[in-house]
């Protein structure tokens, strides 16, 4: 080194970063694309980019330990003669057994159950242990039908027709061979062992004009007592959720692109799909054009993770949200306890989303019994009903403070956004401006 | 019999009479004038017996357990569609999705059925007198189907282990579905089937279709069949 001729820093490209040139290598070495689980990792404008303004000389506050904030919502009484009744507006996402162990799916029943809320089925069938262990299970009615039969349908709470999800709308799903035991091999009426293609569309049905038959066979069969739900990934919101409720839905569920999916490619996750953000307002809107906004309900899901986020997404005009990911961090996904047997695996806690592999060294998303033998379903079902309490908690401590005496209360006008990107989508003022970017239809 | 007209009865009464026969309670219902009424007698749980004396719209019999439905006319979109067990006869033609997913029982077709007949069926039998339109049996996971007539475009594309017999022609087979052999136990299976069809015919006169198992382990060789 000498003055005369300086050496600069060796540069990497921002465009070629070491994760771009790490799966260029990893698809030139394997000849096939990446597969995972969990939902967007790329950052998306998000509830972060929001703050609520809260109350002050012009807004008056509810006191914190000693006024009421009301948490109940009831789901699904358009139609149905038997809706719903949560006592949290923090629902279980549908998450499959095969995906998840059945301690997995029995510890998300209990949590849910003490906390007064629903959880889900998912793709595969409706397993003993959760609806054993959960005073309210969904249902849910996929393109596979794996597991699917008019018996479940009938002892479960609600229906939920799966038209798509935040990870991956417009596709369907693999459930690798290493993760089809006997057990689940049998309630899909497949083979063992083999790798099992969940469809993108559904069988029997097309468009919105058939859905709204398939969901008047659905409540013939189960007597108009079950709430119908229908979910849809985040991708036309606007018109996405106009088509459920022309189409019948008592409730929609609507999951943005953070939402997870227990194995599905990187590239689908990534690149495909709306922030959760960006869903809430268009959906909203169509429901408020409708006539239909809080009649027909709307839980939104895909990264939510604390009560803010559940006041964010209630404030912008949704019923009620619904949670995966975070839900099985309670049980004890990613943690770091086991952080020598992800490193095994070339990863780290935190980082780990080979869900689909079926070696997840914390017992969750794996059909070994050993591993799932990890988990212990009470303890588990405790964390999650921990965190579901501070959740609401946390919900309720900021609706007092925007004045608010029920969670639904909550609305646009007591949130701005940090950056202008949040503030269009979310169609609230920039901070400190009452400036909204964007408009003129969506 | 109890009769239910549906041109001055609403279909949630009759359905409220099938579904409260129980098992044992040996129970027979007519239907009249359903004229293409969709969800006609679905969510059987009873060896009943529901004549629908005319033609019926989407799901008619859709998951049928135990009950013998007999359609006197033509059905539309996903009749039988999962059933768990029993017998739904379709005098006239069938539209598509028939049988789709079902899970057991027999699905008996007389006149010819369109596209996507038996959709990843999961253990159902069918059988078919006319014909079938394109990708019928497209990825049927378990049972049979029988076809005395022709089968469209890709039949069996994507097929796991259900077993297809088809007498006439095929246009074209789907991907992983090939021309198998005609064992004896097939021959065995076909005439049980065909027989309690009430169908008189040759299995010998048949051939059989499955799955040739390439596509049961993603495989980047592959990648062109999917």
């Amino acid at each position: 080194m000498s003055y005369d001729n300086p050496p600069t820093f060796p540069r990497k490209s921002a465009t070629f970063d070491d994760y771009t040139l790490s799966e260029i290598r990893r698809a030139a070495a394997t000849g096939i694309y990446d597969i995972r689980g969990g939902g967007a990792k790329r950052k998306v404008p998000h509830f972060d980019d929001l703050l609520f303004l809260g109350a002050s000389i012009s807004r008056y506050p509810l006191e914190g330990y000693r006024e009421a904030c009301n948490t109940a919502v009831t789901l699904g009484d358009r139609f149905a003669s038997k809706p719903i009744h949560l006592k949290i507006p923090i629902t279980i996402a549908g998450m499959s057994f095969g995906s998840l162990s059945g301690q997995a799916k029995e510890a998300l029943g209990r949590g849910a159950t003490i906390a007064g809320t629903s959880t889900t089925t998912g793709d595969g069938g409706m397993t003993e242990e959760e609806r054993g262990h959960s005073e309210l299970l969904v249902y849910q009615y996929l393109p596979s039908r794996y597991g699917m039969n008019p018996r479940d349908l009938r002892r479960a709470d609600a229906i939920e027709v799966v038209v798509g999800q935040g990870a991956k709308p417009g596709g369907g799903g693999m459930l690798l061979g290493q993760k089809i035991s006997e057990r689940v091999a049998g309630m899909r009426d497949l083979p063992e062992g083999i790798d099992q293609r969940s469809a993108c569309r559904h069988p029997d049905w097309t468009g919105p004009d058939d859905l709204e038959i398939k969901i008047g066979e659905l409540r013939e069969i189960t007597g108009w007592e079950k709430p119908i739900y229908v979910k849809v990934g985040g991708s036309r919101p606007y018109y996405d959720v106009a088509l459920a409720v022309k189409s019948g839905a008592d409730v929609v569920v609507l999951d943005g692109m953070q939402g997870g999916t227990a194995a599905t490619q990187e590239v689908f996750i990534e690149h495909v799909g709306l922030p959760t953000l960006a869903c809430i307002r268009p959906a909203v809107q169509a429901l408020q054009d409708l006539g239909m906004h809080r009649k027909v309900q709307l839980i939104m899901s895909g990264g939510i993770r604390n009560g803010a986020d559940v006041a964010k997404a209630m404030a912008l005009g949704a019923d009620a949200v619904s949670i995966g990911t975070a839900a099985l961090v309670a049980l004890g996904d990613n943690d770091p306890r086991w952080e020598a047997e992800y490193r095994a695996l070339g990863t780290t806690a935190g980082a780990y989303d080979d869900w689909h592999a079926g070696q997840d060294p914390a017992g969750i998303t794996t059909q070994d019994p050993e591993l799932a033998a990890r988990l212990d379903p009470v303890a588990a079902g405790r964390r999650l009903a921990n965190y579901l309490a501070v959740m609401t908690l946390e919900a309720q401590t900021i609706a007092r403070a925007c004045g608010k005496s029920d969670l639904r209360n909550l609305e646009p006008e007591d949130l701005c956004a940090l950056t202008m990107e949040a503030a269009a989508m979310a169609r609230v003022p920039l901070a400190g401006t009452s400036w909204i970017p964007g408009g003129g239809g969506f | 019999m109890p009769v239910f007209d549906l041109a001055t009865t609403p279909l949630r009464e009759f359905h409220r009479a099938l579904h409260s026969v129980r098992e044992g309670e040996n129970e027979a219902f007519e239907v009249l004038n359903p004229r293409g009424a969709h969800s006609v007698a679905v969510g059987a749980m009873a060896p009943v017996h529901v004549e629908v004396r005319g033609s019926v719209g989407y799901y008619c019999a859709g998951m049928n357990e135990a009950a013998e439905i007999t359609v006197h006319g033509s059905a539309g979109p996903g009749v039988a569609e999962n059933m768990m067990s029993g017998r739904v006869t379709v005098k006239g033609n069938a539209s598509q999705y028939a049988g789709a997913t079902g899970r057991g029982g027999l699905l008996v077709i007389e006149g010819d059925a369109a596209s996507r007949c038996g959709i990843s069926m999961k253990g159902i039998e069918i059988v078919v007198k006319g014909s079938i339109g394109h990708m019928s049996a497209f990825m049927a996971q378990k049972g049979a189907m029988a076809v005395l007539g022709d089968a469209g475009e890709a039949l069996g594309d994507s097929l796991y282990e259900a077993r297809l017999y088809v007498r006439g022609s095929v246009k074209s087979l789907g991907a992983d579905c090939i021309e198998k052999e005609m064992r004896a136990e097939h021959v065995a299976q076909l005439s049980d089937l065909l027989a309690r069809a009430g169908v008189e015919a040759d299995p010998a006169s048949f051939r059989r279709y499955g799955s040739a198992r390439k596509l049961y382990h993603f495989n980047v060789d592959h990648a062109g069949d999917y």
